[in-house]
């Protein structure tokens, strides 16, 4: 019996003219309705399958930073190598306080307990996390091989988002690279190249003084050419960019007291 | 009907071409030509957004009050690209990361609107559903060429695959960086509009004005 109401109801529905003000409304709800049920179904349902993607570009990335990666490989068994620790920034030691599998660094980035506002800020990241998840990479006899650090900062259009892969003995650069940035295609995202990013391998962040050297610029500095990376042709603002940042997270305010401890073998 | 289902998948090609002749879509074919692989995988989410959107739009059409009947458009046009990004995001994660901002900027795609307003809410649906595959894939034609220059001399290869080997890299090939920039693509739509206009006369577009001469003294 309902049926036949509904049928009705329908006929009617139909049948009334298109800009009466009922029509109007109803349709423009039902028209809502259905497209909101589409959209969020189908955002909850590839939900899963997107953060499988996030997490393995993320891995991709420290797996080629770490000199580690093959094209085909499978990337989430190639990262079972990696051991994520949370570090405190200003002590420079490992904090049990978190879980490194669960921990949010970029939660903590804006969260005001676990991060501060910087006044000297030449990344121009505006606040800091005081922890971050770095990945240890250990040897066959269970000794630090290298240790992939978390880098950031603003380059000319945007903030490049890297890793830098560092020796066990804390001052040797092993590689690094962007994962996500905005620079100009042919320019300032030629940090992205594998020719430019070789050049990495190799230097040396502090000079037996134990001063920060490493500088990406045009012209070699007087600390000499382990202490050097070519600036990039044409991009000069998104090198100089490179350049404060890599200082930025090397230096004092970075993880210098880690790479310290790491140096004296305390970690 | 005026035309036939193959007319109205062919004219959009060339003869009737939303790039060079509607002069619609131009912001998006600066943005996503300077590599071949996201110009391709643009044009096929373009043309999925107008055909489905030209098709249930159609479907509605005789219900859709006129006074809110841009916004109902909207609505449709605007979940199937989210619906677009939603899918790439999970089953092609590189290119979503390229592509970036711009799936999203379907939703403002003048030719997405303008097939609805101007074809779907007067055609039935199966007639706009090909419209809009043929008007997508027009516009696909036009970012696909513009690609091949843009990506071939801005980068020295096809697809991502090496044609020209280039300094940067060890080879002979300097590449002309203009071309990986936006503004480049206005050079080379510009130049197939003329090329376009020169092969099919009748796409000339009449003078709005003519310049006065002046008579000598």
């Amino acid at each position: 019996m309902s049926e036949t109401r509904n049928q009705g109801l329908i006929a009617r529905f139909l049948a009334a003219p298109p800009d009466s003000v009922g029509k109007t409304i109803f349709v423009a709800v039902a028209v809502c309705l259905v497209a909101s049920m589409i959209v969020s179904s189908a955002a909850v349902a590839l939900r899963p399958v997107q953060e499988v993607n996030k997490l393995k570009d993320k891995q991709m990335n420290i797996l080629q930073v770490a000199g580690l990666f093959e094209p085909g490989q499978n990337v989430a068994e190639a990262f079972k190598a990696f051991e994520p620790q949370v570090l405190e920034l200003a002590t420079g030691r490992f904090t049990d306080q978190f879980d490194a599998a669960t921990f949010d660094d970029k939660a903590a980035a804006s969260e005001p307990d676990l991060s501060r506002a910087l006044s000297d800020d030449p990344a121009g990241i505006g606040r800091q996390a005081l922890y971050r998840t770095v990945y240890l990479l250990r040897d066959e006899a269970g000794g630090i091989d290298k240790v992939i650090l978390p880098i950031h900062g603003y380059g000319l259009w945007s903030t490049l988002y890297g890793f830098i892969a560092v020796e066990e003995n804390g001052n040797d650069i092993f590689g690094l690279q962007f994962y996500q940035h905005g620079e100009t295609p042919g320019l300032g995202a030629e940090v992205d190249n594998p020719r430019w990013k070789a050049m990495w391998n190799g230097k040396k962040l502090r000079d037996d003084a134990g001063e920060l050297q490493i500088t990406v610029a045009k012209t070699q500095p007087a600390a000499g050419p382990d202490f050097y990376v070519d600036a990039l042709a044409g991009a000069t603002l998104t090198s100089v960019g490179v350049d404060n940042l890599v200082r930025f997270w090397m230096g004092e305010q970075g993880y210098a007291p880690f790479l310290e401890a790491l140096k004296a073998g305390e970690i | 009907m005026s035309q036939t289902k193959k007319e109205l998948l062919v004219d959009p090609l060339v003869d009737n071409n939303p790039i060079t002749l509607q002069v619609l879509g131009i912001c998006s074919a600066l943005a996503v030509t300077s590599s071949l692989q996201v110009a391709f995988v643009m044009a096929l989410a373009v043309t999925f957004v107008t055909a489905f959107s030209s098709f249930f739009i159609s479907i509605l059409r005789n219900q859709i009050p006129s006074s809110i009947r841009i916004i109902v458009q909207m609505v449709i046009i605007a979940s199937l690209v989210i619906l677009v990004d939603q899918i790439l995001k999970a089953y092609a994660f590189e290119i979503s990361k390229t592509l970036s901002v711009f799936v999203g900027l379907i939703i403002t795609n003048c030719i997405v609107m303008g097939r609805a307003e101007a074809f779907a809410m007067k055609n039935p649906p199966v007639a706009s559903f090909i419209d809009g595959v043929g008007n997508g894939l027009g516009y696909g034609l036009i970012l696909m060429l513009v690609g091949v220059i843009r990506e071939l001399f801005g980068s020295g290869s096809l697809f991502g695959v090496i044609i020209l080997q280039t300094v940067n890299n060890g080879g002979w090939y300097v590449p002309n960086g203009l071309l990986l920039l936006p503004p480049s693509a206005f050079f080379v739509i510009g130049l197939l509009i003329w090329a376009f206009r020169t092969w099919k006369p009748k796409q000339v577009e009449e003078r709005e004005f003519k310049i006065q001469s002046v008579e000598a003294h």
